[in-house]
């Protein structure tokens, strides 16, 4: 089987609809499928079960509806986030009702927390036993309304068609979010005549896209009178596909730009006034000018306390603007001087009309002389082959352009620091919810979503065995996922926080015990390689990357690395332990 | 600060589970809770008083909003209100306490609604204040049973529908 085979040509696709879109007497299944493929689905991420048999009956023999079969839930539902990060498009999961629902939940939480559109589909038993504790029941609304932007059950098969256009919308304007939609399995059985309709109706649910002009005229005056401004931006640059309008912006005002982690792909690392991220991990640089800064203007970006650090004390001289398309993000942690409510690109084009420059020159000055003071950096050696240098190594052959997908941990940090990203979209990695088990499964659904481009998972050793099931999938579709273990055989992050903070009171982090990877992924059918000096690793490298279809590829690394700078739990942003990184 | 804020949702299943759980998981605390029908079909009207600062008020309403369920949210305690809630008071009155009881019942301009052997129920309706009073006054006499409505309330006027 090849990766095209499972995902949809879009060459037929008006022809499709004309098809999809007839009149007929089909069951709730079938207009779960018909209605997904109008909403342009291309490829579902799902496992099967008894709530959702008869969904799968009408997958059968149809071939228009693509589907993955995962090895796990918590795989399907971390491909449906890559899928949906990388592409803007929303992301699809299935899975039955009780455990197979329960395992949908810390993906589930990772999306929400990051701001996916997800649409997540659930059997559950059917309507007559809910509430009696039947086989494989479980209250997944009820267990899921804190981590979901908004679900439903769907209680007649009539609203079906209208539930899943709802949740398609819900999921993918707005602050985007995971939609959840549970169907009992009387429901998925039942007909009636396909309507799909027209138009989606949702009075109570409005979101703001056009800010006020008053208060981008406010940020633009301000603009105008600041001497250290600094731009913060974040995740909401990615998904409102505006990088553009803030290179644009940041060209007219001459402001520096720190990125967040989920941001990092907006704004070219190596541009001139790209700072790199601040915060625990951020740059020297970055938290420098957010101390000093007499102007901030945060873009999509929400004040995460591992970017704000020690909340009292955080950019204790700046005017606080603020741009987000969700109000309630405004306020809730800093006090805000200029609020703008909107689409992010929407305010950036509005504000590129008329942005003017900053009086920054001095102050751009000084930020590049602290980037040519403080750049990061790691104690390398010749007879090691360290982390950060397998990852400048990734950096460098594949010119900052491949979709990354990290897991969380150390090694997350120094893709953060070491990977020069280029082009929007192409670093996924589980920011808000810190989801170990997030990289590689993620990696299939942006391969997915991209069949023709390069896309590297890089995990750590912990982290790649909280869902290396989904190998399987890789061999079995050909996805050519290349698959980077970053192995230090221990709970990298962990240890570091032991050795700082807890006096070196190892506890519970040494990962003995772990696979043989490249033994692991030959016993899928998966390529298996494993470097454990420079020159082994440039040379495997570069087999890897020659290599079609999927490859892991592991670099055993020393165990003590820690990643540096960082500012401890509890500490202000300018009290930085530079650690290796010292000049 | 005590606040009163009136919430216009979709009637639809689930959705006080949404909105208690919002508060509950937020950290903002509810006094009362009180949902019914409204004027308009297919919405309801909620009444919640809360405790909180200015920063957490505008947290909770912005929170709210963002409840695809939610219409419309106002603090009613922003503008001149009426607010009302019930009370059943089931008082252990002797007969040889009765005429006290009822002195009290009539000053408060409250009323008696089951007379049996050993208990009274009054029945009171007003501001909690009023109500936390005549607890308090019918307390010597013996209170068996207690069940208030919780708040609600509406601006005065026509300030806004
Ligand atoms: C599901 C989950 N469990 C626990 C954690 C806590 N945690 C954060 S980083 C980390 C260590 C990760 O180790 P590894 O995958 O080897 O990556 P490294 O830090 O060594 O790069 C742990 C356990 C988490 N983030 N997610």
């Amino acid at each position: 089987m090849s990766i095209q085979s499972v995902v949809s040509s879009s060459q037929s696709r008006e022809e499709l609809r004309q098809r999809l879109l007839q009149p007929d007497v089909i069951t709730g299944s079938e207009i779960l499928l018909r209605t997904l493929l109008l909403e342009g689905v291309e490829c579902v991420f799902g496992y099967p079960g008894g709530a959702v048999l008869y969904i799968y009956d009408a997958m059968h023999g149809n071939p228009d509806f693509k589907h993955l079969l995962t090895r796990h839930e918590q795989g399907a539902i971390h491909a449906a986030d890559g899928y949906a990060r990388s592409s803007g498009k929303v992301g699809v999961c299935i899975a039955t009702s009780g455990p197979g629902a329960t395992n949908l939940v810390t993906g589930i939480a990772t999306a929400y927390m990051d701001s996916v559109p997800l649409v997540c589909i659930t059997g559950n038993v059917a309507t007559s036993l809910i509430g009696t504790d039947a086989f494989q029941e479980a209250d997944i609304i009820g267990i899921t309304m804190p981590i979901t932007k908004h679900s439903y059950l769907v209680r007649d098969v009539k609203d079906l068609a209208r539930i899943i256009r709802e949740a398609f919308h819900i999921a993918n304007t707005g602050r985007k979010g995971p939609v959840l939609i549970d169907i009992p399995k009387d429901v998925s059985n039942q007909k009636t005549t396909f309507i799909y309709p027209e138009t989606i109706e949702l009075p109570t649910y409005k979101p703001t896209v056009y800010p006020n002009k008053m208060q981008v005229d406010k940020l633009l005056a301000a603009i105008e009178e600041a001497e250290r401004p600094v731009i913060l931006a974040g995740g909401g640059i990615v998904y409102a596909d505006a990088s553009k309008e803030l290179m644009e912006f940041v060209t007219k005002t001459r402001i520096p730009v720190t990125t967040t982690l989920l941001g990092l792909s907006g704004f070219p690392s190596a541009h001139e006034l790209s700072m790199g991220m601040p915060g625990m991990h951020g740059t020297k640089t970055a938290n420098y000018a957010l101390q000093n800064a007499d102007l901030l203007i945060s873009i999509g970006a929400r004040f995460d306390d591992r970017v704000t650090m020690k909340l009292d004390g955080f950019a204790p001289h700046a005017k606080i603007a603020h741009i987000d398309v969700d109000p309630a993000e405004i306020g809730k942690n800093v006090k805000t001087a200029i609020p703008v409510v909107g689409d992010v690109k929407e305010v950036l084009k509005l504000a590129n009309l008329k942005a003017r420059p900053a009086k920054s020159e001095a102050w751009i000055q000084r930020i590049a002389e602290m980037k040519a003071q403080y750049p990061l950096r790691y104690k390398d050696a010749e007879d090691q082959l360290k982390p950060q240098y397998v990852i400048e190594m990734i950096s460098e052959t594949t010119n900052g352009e491949a979709f990354i997908t990290t897991d969380v941990g150390q090694h997350q940090m120094w893709v953060a620091q070491y990977y020069k990203f280029r082009n929007p979209r192409s670093l996924i990695t589980s920011g808000g919810l810190g989801t170990m088990g997030f990289g590689f499964p993620s990696a299939i659904g942006v391969q997915m979503a991209h069949p023709d481009k390069l896309v590297i998972s890089i995990n750590g050793d912990g982290g790649m065995q909280m869902c290396s099931q989904e190998l399987a999938i890789c061999a079995i579709n050909n996805i050519p996922v290349k698959i980077v273990v970053i192995n230090n055989q221990v709970l990298g992050m962990v240890r570091q926080w032991q050795e700082l903070i807890y006096d070196s009171r190892y506890s519970h982090i040494d990962l003995a015990g772990s696979p043989d990877f490249v033994k692991l992924a030959e016993a899928y059918g998966v390529k298996g390689l494993r470097a454990t000096t420079k020159e082994e690793a440039r040379a495997v490298w570069q087999e890897a990357l020659n290599t079609p279809g999927p490859v892991l590829v592991e670099f055993v690394v020393p165990k003590f690395e820690n990643v540096f700078p960082m500012v401890p739990q509890g500490n202000t942003l300018d009290e930085m332990i530079m650690g290796d990184s010292e000049p | 600060m005590r606040h009163v804020i009136s919430i216009l949702v979709n009637d639809q299943p689930g959705v006080l589970q949404r909105v208690a759980g919002l508060f509950g998981r937020r950290g903002f605390n509810i006094e009362s809770i009180t949902v019914g029908t409204s004027e308009e079909p297919g919405l309801s009207r909620m009444v919640i008083v809360t405790r909180g600062d200015e920063k957490t008020m505008e947290q909770i309403q912005k929170q709210l909003y963002k409840l695809i369920d939610v219409a419309k949210v106002v603090d009613l305690s922003q503008n001149p209100m009426v607010a009302r809630e019930l009370a059943l008071i089931k008082v252990g009155a002797e007969p040889s306490e009765r005429p006290e009881v009822f002195g009290i019942v009539e000053t408060f301009r409250a009323s008696v609604v089951d007379v049996a052997a050993n208990t009274l129920i009054v029945q009171v309706v007003g501001d909690s204040d009023k109500i936390d009073a005549m607890v308090e006054l019918l307390k010597p006499y013996g209170i068996k049973e207690l069940t208030r409505t919780g708040v609600t309330a509406m601006t005065r006027g026509t300030l806004r529908k």
